[in-house]
């Protein structure tokens, strides 16, 4: 529902949506602010090779192909494992709003999400890499990330769950719909378009990721084999070209821009996804 | 009567349960397991030094071979004083964002705002970073001095979390049943006033679940902080004036420490979550009662 | 039909789960796998040395990962790494450990390009250090109050810089703490009254690509690779391979070929000066 016309509106209204609109437009411009310096920067070294050639010469020639492949897989994994964690979870939130229980449960995620990324890092490298001796892997790292991106998840699907209209839940009970059926044909289709704003908020985290991945998935740059491989992530990659590379910087701003890709790849897949099928299930 | 296998729907219904449970249960342990992890690499720093001179001393000089100091309190203000900066920051903006996408702006403008907080959303820490101090810095510092310090950490920080905030806030208004917002523009109230009085009211939940969202990644925000802060150990004096964060002190010295002072530094991330889940309860325990104060009113 | 079941979706669904099964082959059979962890100062070195040997040496993985100089220490005591990779000398409690040094690195200080003070005493960078000169004018200089960078603690730069100058820690009166070398690259190049530190090789190739930065001499020694070199310059510090106990043959293979003057150019190319 936007403002049709401003004409007949109380003062204060225009005022009011006047501050909106400067805002919008502050924060829009700071973001264009930002992309385009990197665009400045970087787009000199972007390329079909930069895409799909492995680093070189520590990072100074050659691209990032390999890079793109392992750091697909570490998010990929680490969506695949949160998700269905993060969904039953959100499912049990959302039924139970204000029991004691919930409210515990709610309690550790926001602890969880607040804990720095090099701890998670830590942790990741002493409990995935050692004790379950995974290694710097891939996989590592997409575990380590899932542990990362779930409070967020969670705590976005309930929200999601919880806004899908008490009539259409109420209606299946009415008509003695098992929970499962009511769950997976009636609340989760409507709730998908907000459910993916929860995946992309936490693909966004899991892609800008640094400090975590340097201890779990580590440093290597050649092509991955396999999830048990060690794979440097675009994260990770632009973080050495930066700070520790000298000479490095246009690439570095490059690296990023290929993130930024991908993650707009990324999100436009999961919005229009979760928009078909929400299209799909509507009533 | 033969004995009847359980209906499917049964069946189903109790693997759900069993499904639900068992991913609460696990989601719910991990942050114990992150903090058993932690407590266990800062017990030889604890038992060696005494939790007390973490938390009274401002003083921290980790690698002196002398007498080394392993004081907290200056960080831990730190941290403190950032994350509400990017909050003071963020927290309006994001809020103010969010509800222009999702009541107000035409849809073009709502769709296009949106795509580019999401790639706000999923720029690297790193590049915040490099941003802030090959931009931001200089134009703090003004050509005389250095610029890293408390306000460019606090803008970092907050062009950080302001997605998280604007998304959250979009996304719980958009979940506003509309016949609410009918019923508020039959009355005669024009877009703010329903905006205000009615959706934001109705929207709480889900705004104040992406505040903690935010306040959370402000906390435990490390690389971008890194960059832009200065890293001196003090107390917070002035915008311009150096601090370190008690997530870039550990970044900062983790990979060149020895055991000991690696010890140490788990005391630093240990108290760093001892700080954030007094935080929570109490914003629990305020989101309790102010929930009750409703229900009375109701 | 629902959504779940519709061709486009499956198809989807099958291609994502290509892309993902791609990683369920595990790892490839290598004869054998080696694992360096340590400083990053010494991580793109190795990297380069790793590349090169494996492309000369079929069969043979070697699997280069960061963390700093002290986890690689621990690991390499722990078995957990063939090599560790470290910054610096061995401290006197480490002499369980074997280090090979691959590289030495110099250390200069560095200074705004707009700055015109090209030369400066251990005395003067002493009082600067410390707080007690605060103005580029006391020296000559014209670009207004110093911002004194510094690094963290538990760096090799650091260490060194300080038993250089004849300075306590506790002592020094810093304006920036910077960890990594480009941080501090990065923060002089944008503060115009700024001094630093950092590796030679750093500063130089930074130069060379334009940064605004320019490096300042030591006592009348401009800090060079050559005067690093014929040993007029003395600020430096040893990168090493560090190994614990006996030596698998692939692991001395590896460290004989890497400690060898045919891979000197790689050495430079990182901007170090090769091992005398």
């Amino acid at each position: 529902m936007s403002a049709r016309s401003l004409e007949g509106q109380k003062p204060s209204e225009r005022i009011a949506t006047g501050v909106l609109w400067t805002v919008s437009a502050l924060v829009c411009c700071v973001l264009l602010w930002i992309l385009g310096d990197l665009v400045v920067r970087g787009a000199g070294v972007l390329s079909p090779e930069f895409l799909t050639e492995a680093p070189r010469d520590a990072g100074r020639a050659g691209g990032v192909g390999s890079l793109i492949i392992s750091t697909l897989w570490i998010v990929a994994l680490a969506v695949l494992i949160a998700l269905p964690l993060g969904f039953f979870t959100a499912v049990l939130l959302a039924d139970h709003r204000a029991t004691r229980l919930a409210r515990f449960v709610r309690g550790c995620l926001d602890v969880l999400n607040a804990v720095p990324s090099i701890v998670f890092g830590l942790f990741g490298s002493g409990f995935f890499c050692v004790t379950l001796g995974l290694g710097y892997s891939i996989l590592a790292g997409g575990l380590t990330l899932a542990c990362m991106i779930l409070p967020i998840l969670i705590r976005t699907i309930e929200e999601a769950l919880r806004a899908v209209p008490s009539d259409l839940a109420l209606a299946a009970a009415a008509l003695g719909i098992s929970r499962w059926t009511r769950l997976w044909r009636v609340v989760a289709p409507a709730a998908l378009p907000a459910i993916a704003v929860g995946v992309v908020l936490g693909v966004g985290r899991a892609l800008s990721e640094t400090a975590a991945l340097i201890f779990t998935s580590g440093y290597v740059t050649r092509y991955p084999e396999g999830w048990l491989d060690s794979g440097r992530a675009l994260s990770v990659h632009i973080y050495d070209l930066a700070m520790n590379i000298p000479g490095a910087d246009q690439r570095a701003y490059g690296s990023a821009l290929v993130l930024i890709g991908l993650l707009l790849i990324i999100n436009t897949s999961v919005r229009l996804a979760a928009r078909r099928f929400s299209a799909r299930m509507a009533p | 009567m033969l004995p009847q296998r359980p209906p499917r729907r049964a069946v189903r219904d109790s693997l759900l349960r069993a499904l639900v449970l068992s991913s609460t249960l696990l989601a719910a342990s991990l942050i114990f397991l992150m903090l058993a992890f932690v407590a266990g690499e800062a017990q030889p720093a604890l038992g060696a030094r005494g939790l007390g001179e973490f938390l009274t001393s401002a003083s921290w000089h980790p690698t002196d071979a002398s007498a080394p100091e392993f004081g907290l309190l200056a960080m831990l203000a730190a941290t403190g004083a950032t994350a509400l900066g990017a909050l003071l920051i963020a927290g309006p903006l994001g809020v103010a964002t969010g509800l222009f996408g999702a009541l107000i702006a035409p849809q073009a403008w709502a769709r296009l705002q949106r795509m580019l907080i999401e790639l706000l959303a999923g720029i690297p820490s790193v590049v915040y970073g490099l941003w802030g101090l090959v931009v931001l810095v200089p134009l703090i510092g003004a050509g005389t001095r250095s610029g890293q310090g408390l306000l460019a950490a606090s803008l970092v920080l907050a062009l950080m979390i302001l997605p998280t905030v604007a998304l959250s806030t979009e996304a719980a208004l958009q979940a506003v049943p509309r016949e609410l917002l009918r019923g508020g523009a039959a009355l005669g109230l024009g877009p703010i006033a329903r905006a205000r009085r009615i959706a934001l009211p109705a929207a709480r939940s889900g705004i104040v679940a992406g505040f903690v969202l935010a306040i959370g990644r402000a906390i435990g925000e490390t690389m971008a902080v890194l960059m832009v802060a200065g890293n001196i150990v003090a107390w917070p004096e002035g915008l311009r004036e150096p601090l370190r964060t008690m997530t870039a002190n550990i970044a900062l010295e983790m990979g060149y420490a020895t055991s000991a002072h690696r010890s140490a530094l788990f005391v630093v991330g240990l108290v760093l979550m001892m700080a954030v889940i007094a935080l929570v309860a109490l914003a629990a325990l305020v989101r309790g009662r102010a929930s009750s104060v409703q229900e009375a009113r109701a | 039909m629902t959504a779940m079941n519709s061709p486009p979706f499956r198809a989807a669904l099958a291609a994502c789960l290509a892309l993902l099964a791609g990683g369920c082959s595990g790892s490839a059979d290598a004869a054998e796998t080696l694992t360096l962890t340590g400083s990053s100062t010494v991580a793109p070195l190795a990297s380069e040395l790793a590349l090169r040997y494996e492309a000369t040496h079929p069969g043979v993985r070697i699997d280069v990962q960061s963390g700093g100089s002290g986890r690689g220490i621990a690991d390499a005591r722990q078995g957990t790494a063939d090599i560790g990779m470290a910054s610096r000398a061995l401290a006197p409690d480490e002499t369980d450990l074997d280090a090979h040094t691959v590289a030495r690195d110099g250390i200069g200080l560095i200074v705004h390009a707009d700055n015109a003070v090209a030369s400066l005493t251990t005395g003067d960078v002493r009082r600067i250090y410390l707080g007690e000169v605060t103005d580029w004018a006391e020296l000559g200089g014209s670009v207004g109050p110093i911002t004194v960078v510094h690094k963290a603690e538990g760096r090799a730069t650091l260490e060194v810089f300080l038993e250089h100058m004849g300075l306590d820690n506790k002592a020094v009166d810093a304006d920036v703490v910077a960890g990594e070398n480009e941080q501090a690259v990065k923060t002089v190049a944008g503060t115009p009254g700024a001094i630093g530190y950092v590796s030679i090789g750093t500063a130089e190739v930074d130069i060379a690509a334009g940064v605004a930065i320019r490096t300042v001499a030591l006592d009348g020694v401009a800090p060079t690779a050559a005067a690093l070199a014929d040993g007029s310059y003395t600020l430096a510090r040893p990168l090493n391979f560090v190994t614990a106990g006996k030596r698998s043959p692939h692991v001395q293979a590896f460290l004989d070929f890497a400690l060898a003057p045919a891979q000197h150019d790689l050495v430079r190319r990182e901007s170090f000066l090769p091992a005398q």
